[in-house]
């Protein structure tokens, strides 16, 4: 556990750039996050791809590739070589993206594995992408090995129409509270959770608020019938 | 028994309900003859000794808890999702409000995330955040950690009694307030640490105070081992109470003081630096006994710690006399040159004169930065700091936007109060409040 091993080894893999294969997870419109609008500036017009970072080839560099090696033998001792989509390693971090059904298995492969030792589990974090269309929810937990001093990112997608991801309360305890924030927050159903209530919001309310498609309101006011719009429709830089 | 007027009447299948306002035992011992033992106690959510709006589910029999939940939720502003509709540089003003007791460390984590998006680099070079705002960035989270740190110990002691402990915490902290107050502007809330650096330099005199202040502390924290170190009610108090061993910390996520009073030294500043924390002379300290007591001890000794930090910033900044304090790239860094006229504070006239007399470029770049802001390339970043309760971290994701597309707080007061439970149960009801107390938890984080 020296400072030497480094935190970032992605830099030592010495590498051309990798392969561009393109993430689009939407597309925006524009400037001003309002059309019709009487814009005639023409960045009106504008139509631009969301391009996130694409999936990463081999090799890694450093213990990304002892990581990614160790969870690769194990996976496929079990047969379930299709268990992680995809990994990318974008700023330093490295992202396994996990098939949902297989999630209990590899999160319990990266807590007892010898060569992985993630021994705690710092949550998950919901996101909402509207425009990766059939794969709206992500759940992001990341995970901390104490023993190498290591951290990686897990991220599960799942369809906005079935947005169900296994509990994995039974092997890191920590997420009880962490998994009903993210099932409060996005709507996102963690099965096998020993309670999913509600824990922010109170129990009655209705809908899920970090949601992107979350009705945010307006607010009337008293001049001439004029109201202040909600602030995802207010004219704004996007 | 006194009407409630908000509660109205109760029916449950499970036994009576009775609304306790105060003062009013006799009424309600009249009718507990026909009770069993076995009472389901609400403390809080408003109650002196909950650490601010925390709602305690009690199960109890006789004095001794056989279940404890927590209800949060009270304190939950929407923090996160309102970031979503602000600019990168005004996300620290929202994210400073979530733990109020730490505002720097909420501000730092969350510019962490969006620096390392952004691709500025750590200290050295043109495209990097310079060192000064590195080291200024050290001295005022060093500076929160004693503040925070001494308003944990001054509530834990006023909850058992000992008040000296929390006037003395708290005049203590007035003392560090101050020195935010001249260094920031503000005494909470600051948003100063702004992506690329710190929003303004140092203001004169500010070093003087700091090592005044850190010579003063040096006479006064031996006041608090005195008060309570061996003090045998104290010691009665504290001693086993809130236990949790280190498989417990790692399964329930616990981090900070409580994990360190296992005795497993696991600070983010020594295994995971960041801001440039592996040069400063500093160690990491625990205790064996993971119990209250034990935490006390490694809170008391941490303050000793950072101000040890504290000094060693110091010295650097007295080396680095006008140095930039923000990134040189004019198309991220905020300009907040603010100065002190003779209406108070406001706008530099030398800023002003700057952009609107000599410099186009320089207007454009204000002009841009303040009614669009700054765009950041997609992709996600999770940077952590040590905060005063534990690991602190921001999942931060951007859209290539002039706004986070999501900024995610994994508060360690959030995570540490899952461990209420496992630590009272079984224990009496005054061990509770000990317990709580020993997590230190900032209703603030924990709901943002």
């Amino acid at each position: 556990m020296s400072p030497d091993n480094t935190q970032d080894p992605s830099g030592d893999a010495k590498l051309p750039a990798q392969p561009g294969q393109v993430e689009s997870m939407g597309t925006r419109h524009g400037m001003f996050g309002v059309s019709g609008s009487g814009d005639t500036s023409g960045y009106g017009g504008l139509v631009k791809q969301t391009v996130f970072p694409g999936p990463s080839q081999r090799p890694y560099g450093g213990w990304y590739d002892e990581a990614a090696d160790a969870l690769e033998s194990r996976l496929k001792a079990t047969g379930l070589t299709t268990a992680v989509e995809k990994v990318v390693v974008d700023r330093g971090e490295i992202t396994f993206h996990v098939r949902r059904d297989d999630l209990p298995f590899v999160v319990q492969m990266f807590r007892d594995d010898e060569a992985l030792r993630f021994e705690m589990c710092l949550g998950v974090s919901g996101v909402h992408y509207p425009g990766d269309t059939g794969r709206e929810l992500h759940a992001v937990y990341h995970l901390l090995s104490m023993s190498y001093n290591r951290r990686v990112r897990l991220e599960v997608s799942v369809p906005d129409a079935d947005a169900h991801i296994p509990s994995i309360v039974s092997i890191y305890p920590t997420n009880d509270w962490h998994e009903r924030e993210t099932y409060d927050m996005f709507g996102i159903v963690f099965d096998g959770h020993p309670a999913l209530t509600r824990i922010l919001m109170p129990d009655d309310w209705p809908g899920h608020p970090q949601r992107k498609d979350y009705p945010l309101g307006g607010i009337p006011v008293e001049y001439k019938g004029g109201t202040v719009p909600p602030p995802d429709q207010r004219r704004s830089y996007s | 028994m006194a009407q409630d007027l908000y509660a109205g009447s109760n029916e449950t299948t499970e036994g009576k309900v009775f609304t306790v306002t105060g003062q009013d035992w006799d009424s309600i011992t009249e009718g507990l003859d026909d009770v069993a033992e076995r009472v389901v106690v609400n403390m809080g959510p408003q109650h002196p000794s909950t650490h601010g709006v925390l709602r305690l589910i009690l199960e109890l029999e006789g004095e001794t808890v056989t279940e404890a939940r927590c209800g949060i939720g009270y304190l939950h502003t929407g923090i996160e999702k309102n970031m979503e509709y602000r600019s990168w540089v005004q996300g620290v003003t929202f994210c400073t409000r979530m733990d109020y007791l730490s505002p720097f460390y909420n501000e730092m984590t969350y510019v962490l995330g969006v620096e390392k998006l952004l691709g500025l680099g750590d200290g050295d070079g043109d495209d990097g955040v310079p060192e000064k705002a590195q080291v200024m960035r050290v001295l005022l989270m060093e500076l929160n950690r004693i503040s925070s740190h001494l308003v944990a110990i001054a509530t834990g002691g006023m909850e058992i009694g000992a008040l000296t402990v929390m006037t003395i915490g708290f005049r203590e902290r007035e003392l560090v307030l101050d020195l935010f107050e001249l260094i920031t502007g503000l005494r909470m809330n600051h948003a100063f640490i702004r992506p690329g650096g710190v929003a303004q330099d140092l203001p004169p005199g500010a070093l003087d105070e700091i090592r005044g202040f850190v010579s003063l502390m040096r006479k006064r924290l031996p006041e608090y081992a005195d008060l309570c170190n061996e003090n045998p009610i104290f010691k009665g108090r504290l001693e086993g109470v809130g236990h949790l061993d280190l498989a417990g910390c790692l399964a329930l996520g616990l981090t900070g003081p409580v994990l360190r009073s296992t005795g497993y030294p696991w600070d983010l500043r020594k295994t995971q630096p960041y801001c440039g924390y592996e040069t400063y002379d500093f160690d990491v300290q625990t205790w064996d006994t993971s119990d209250s007591y034990g935490r006390f001890r490694v809170r008391l000794a941490e303050m000793w710690e950072s101000l040890r930090i504290v000094e060693q910033a110091a010295d650097r900044l007295a080396k680095l006399e006008g140095a930039p304090v923000m990134v040189a790239d004019k198309k991220i860094a905020w300009p907040s040159q603010l100065a002190i006229g003779s209406d108070g504070l406001g706008n530099s006239l030398d800023h002003i004169r700057h952009i609107m007399g000599e410099s186009m470029e320089a207007l454009i770049h204000h002009f841009k930065l303040v009614t669009e802001g700054f765009r950041v390339p997609p992709g996600q970043a999770y940077v952590p700091v040590e905060s005063p309760r534990g690991e602190l971290g921001a999942h931060v994701v951007s859209d290539g936007g002039t706004r986070p597309f999501r900024a995610h707080f994994r508060d360690p007061s959030f995570t540490n109060l899952q461990a209420t439970s496992v630590m009272s149960e079984g224990g009496m009801v005054a061990d509770v409040i000990v317990a709580i107390a020993s997590i230190d938890p900032v209703m603030g984080g924990v709901d943002r």
